[in-house]
């Protein structure tokens, strides 16, 4: 049993002994019944633990060493290859445009989808009649199965396809949407746009509905026009909401893949192949496993560093963050 | 191969790697040869097919009482070589698998495929000498050594809509060849006059797609054009022959808009076209709902050519019940079992080259579409292009000729863009 007087937890002096200066005091054992508190919180975090470990840090670690080796699947010949896959990503002349396809493709959706799920979250913040539909029907894209939602847009955007047909009524002679460079692009922003706008705008409609009305009242009582009211109370207000979704939203565009593979399969030339796309074409199609684990590790590099850039910039536009 | 081997499961089964090390102890007890699955991977998921598949596994698994369970797993067509290479990467590779043509060169040179000569010929009345020597050239390893059965040698064909045809006041497509008609330029005509007619499509190359590049080897074939030279080394997409057979092809879209543009689908099964180059096993999808008829591939500048797709069916050699997996492969390729199959798959088989038996086993076709269109496609046809690094060099070509999908296309420098993108890849 512990001393009465000692703080659970905490090394106790001993009566009757002395602490000698300079001499670094002794360890108590903790008591049995700590020990047993601390068996139990680790088995609590032991599956936890244990699905971090075997599915994150292993695959990870894997990830690293299959970077240094060349494996023909085929053949089940495993090669260590140093720094060769490392130096063919440098020397990639397809490298820079994926890149730049990628971070064309990222700014898009995270511009429009933010604005877009602000606005939506911001005009069905309203006590109107049957706003719970409107809600519904702009929340429903995101439980609609993805591949089947992308292969719907695949036949409305061919050049015979809905939506050209709908142009033709309004006198408008749509382009071929899935085969020119630049509207392949704006094509996949926006079938992605409208997949997941639903989500972001249901974390916005709960962050609005947050914002404390007498604040919103004294505003007014100040003579705050609408637009001040919107720009100067509600969006710094909701501005965690903002950091959240802007996360979300970048990390999940660098990870889009079986829209890009419906759509255009990375075409017309490679102007739709993000690193994604790239990655997986390199690993799985073309079996260069080193060279596509080389790719995952650039993509892991750049998640990491946008991440941390959104996180530290918090401080500049976040609200009430320190 | 071995450290491979480890790393596989390591890497894509670690949870079940390390779960069945701490079960079994770390060793591997050995597969009793009386308690063998065995798992063949497919790409038809047609429940007629499995149907056939599955009888013929019963009957075998009735004499061979060691092997207690056969499984045809259907792999979706369009990821098929990709997902069946990462179940080989993951460990998990099947006993069997098909293998199409365009990935026959890394199975066979990989060694990946197991040997399958002494299986095949050890049964007198297998007749392993009946198997068509253009039919198995794709499959022989650098020994020599057959390492799949193709198991389906299925020629590219011409269907035709005859109700379209007339309904445009043309000609049908037997009267076009009667008339001495039936080449690429009057097939073209006919497909611009029914769509300026009817507002249906003129031909369709199936499954192209503006994507699938080597579907178009049934028509540059006419003009004498290939993709590379017969060794693989040297890129010709930029030689006259095909330059020419593109420009065909370009105006066809584009200019004469005889067969649908780029983002434009149209399905003939549906009666949405004129003509369909297609394999003939695609005669299931016709319902009846319009005349048609069944042609060999129009004659292009070179004369008569034919084109064939095959798929082979291998035993991965590094699976645990190998040469039960090849025993099982001679059983379902015997001479009984192979005529069965003729119904959806025509053999490689000599003796079943004959109007008789691909009549008996095609209801669809008639004893004249038999003779004079599938035989001699079979018997004449060359087989798709392939090589090595396939999926990469598919991969290249596709991107590459996207710029000639434009109404404005430099055609020769497109296609020497092509040969400067594969070049790399080709020797």
């Amino acid at each position: 049993m512990a001393d009465a007087t000692t703080i659970p937890g905490r090394a106790a002096t001993r009566p009757g002994v002395a602490r000698t200066g300079g001499q670094p005091p002794r360890r108590r054992r903790p008591p049995a019944y700590a020990r047993r508190d601390a068996l139990t919180g680790y088995l609590f975090i032991a599956p936890q633990l244990a699905g971090i470990v075997l599915f994150v840090l292993v695959p990870l670690a894997l990830v690293v060493w299959y970077s240094f080796n060349e494996w023909n699947v085929l053949a089940g010949t495993f090669r260590f290859v140093g720094t060769e896959n490392f130096e063919k990503l440098l020397a990639d002349p397809k490298l820079a445009p994926v890149l730049s396809a990628t971070g064309v493709f990222s700014a898009g959706l995270v511009v429009f989808n933010l604005a877009l799920a602000l606005l939506l979250a911001v005009m069905l913040n309203r006590r109107v009649r049957g706003i719970t539909v409107f809600r519904t029907i702009f929340f429903s894209p995101v439980v609609v199965s993805l591949v089947a939602w992308t292969i719907v847009w695949s036949f409305l955007l061919q050049d015979n396809g809905g939506i050209n047909g709908l142009l033709q009524v309004i006198g408008v002679d749509g382009p071929n949407w899935l085969r020119e460079g630049p509207t392949a692009m704006a094509a996949v922003i926006v079938v992605q746009v409208f997949k997941n706008v639903g989500l972001n705008m249901v974390l916005f409609l709960a962050a609005l509905q947050g914002v404390p009305q007498e604040v919103q009242e004294a505003a007014r009582v100040d003579g705050a026009s609408d637009r001040q009211l919107f720009w100067r109370i509600t969006v710094p207000l909701i501005s965690p909401t903002i950091l959240l979704t802007s996360i979300i939203t970048i990390v999940g565009s660098l990870q889009v893949y079986a829209q890009i593979a419906v759509l255009t399969q990375g075409g017309p030339g490679i102007s739709t192949t993000v690193l994604v796309y790239y990655l997986v074409q390199q690993a799985f199609d073309f079996h260069h496993f080193g060279y596509g684990s080389t790719l995952a590790l650039l993509l892991f590099a750049i998640v990491l560093v946008l991440t941390i850039l959104q996180w530290q910039l918090r401080r500049r536009w976040v609200f009430y963050e320190n | 191969m071995r450290s491979a081997k480890v790393l596989t499961g390591l890497g894509l089964a670690a949870v079940t790697a390390l779960g069945l090390a701490a079960c079994s102890g770390g060793s591997a007890p050995e597969t009793p040869a009386s308690d063998i699955e065995l798992r063949m991977t497919v790409w038809t998921s047609n429940e007629d097919h499995l149907a056939l598949f599955d009888s013929i596994a019963d009957a075998y698994m009735e004499d061979h009482p060691e092997v207690t369970g056969i499984t045809f797993d259907p792999l979706p067509f369009e990821d098929y070589t990709t997902t069946l290479t990462t179940q080989v990467a993951g460990g998990s590779a099947p006993d069997l698998a098909w293998i199409l043509e365009n990935a026959a060169p890394d199975f066979v040179q990989s060694g990946a495929l197991l040997p399958l000569d002494d299986t095949l010929s050890a049964d007198p009345d297998y007749g392993f000498d009946d198997l068509s020597e253009s039919a198995t050239a794709l499959w022989h390893d650098d020994s020599g050594s057959l390492v799949a059965y193709p198991f389906s040698t299925s020629p590219f064909v011409m269907f035709a809509n005859d109700d379209l045809l007339k309904q445009a006041g043309l000609p049908t497509a037997a009267e076009m060849q009667a008339n001495g008609d039936w080449n690429w330029d009057a097939v073209s005509d006919a497909g611009a006059a029914v769509h300026s007619s009817t507002g249906k499509a003129g031909f369709v190359i199936r499954d192209f797609d503006y994507t699938t590049w080597d579907n178009l080897a049934s028509v540059w074939m006419g003009w004498g054009a290939a993709p590379w030279s017969e060794d693989g080394a040297t890129c010709t997409f930029d030689s006259p022959e095909m330059v020419e057979a593109f420009e065909f092809l370009h105006d066809a879209a584009f200019a004469k808009q005889s067969m649908p543009g780029p983002g434009t689908t149209a399905d003939f099964f549906a009666g949405e076209s004129a003509f369909t180059v297609t394999q003939i096993s695609r005669a299931s999808l016709l319902k009846g709902d319009f005349a048609w008829n069944l042609l060999p591939l129009p004659e292009g500048p070179e004369g008569e050519y034919s084109m064939i797709g095959q798929a082979g069916i291998g035993v991965l050699a590094d699976g645990a019940d190998a040469q039960a997996a090849a025993d099982f492969l001679a059983f379902f390729t015997n001479p009984e079992n192979s005529e069965q199959l003729a119904q959806y798959f025509p053999p490689p088989r000599e003796s079943q080259l004959n109007t008789e038996t691909l009549a008996a086993t095609n209801p669809t076709l008639t004893p004249e579409q038999i003779e004079d269109v599938v035989i001699p496609g079979i018997q004449t046809g060359v087989v798709r292009p392939s090589h090595t690094d396939s999926a990469e060099i598919g991969q290249e070509v596709r991107s590459a000729l996207d710029a000639l999908w434009v109404a404005d296309a430099d055609i020769p420098g497109t296609l020497g863009d092509v040969c400067t993108a594969i070049d790399p890849l080709l020797g």
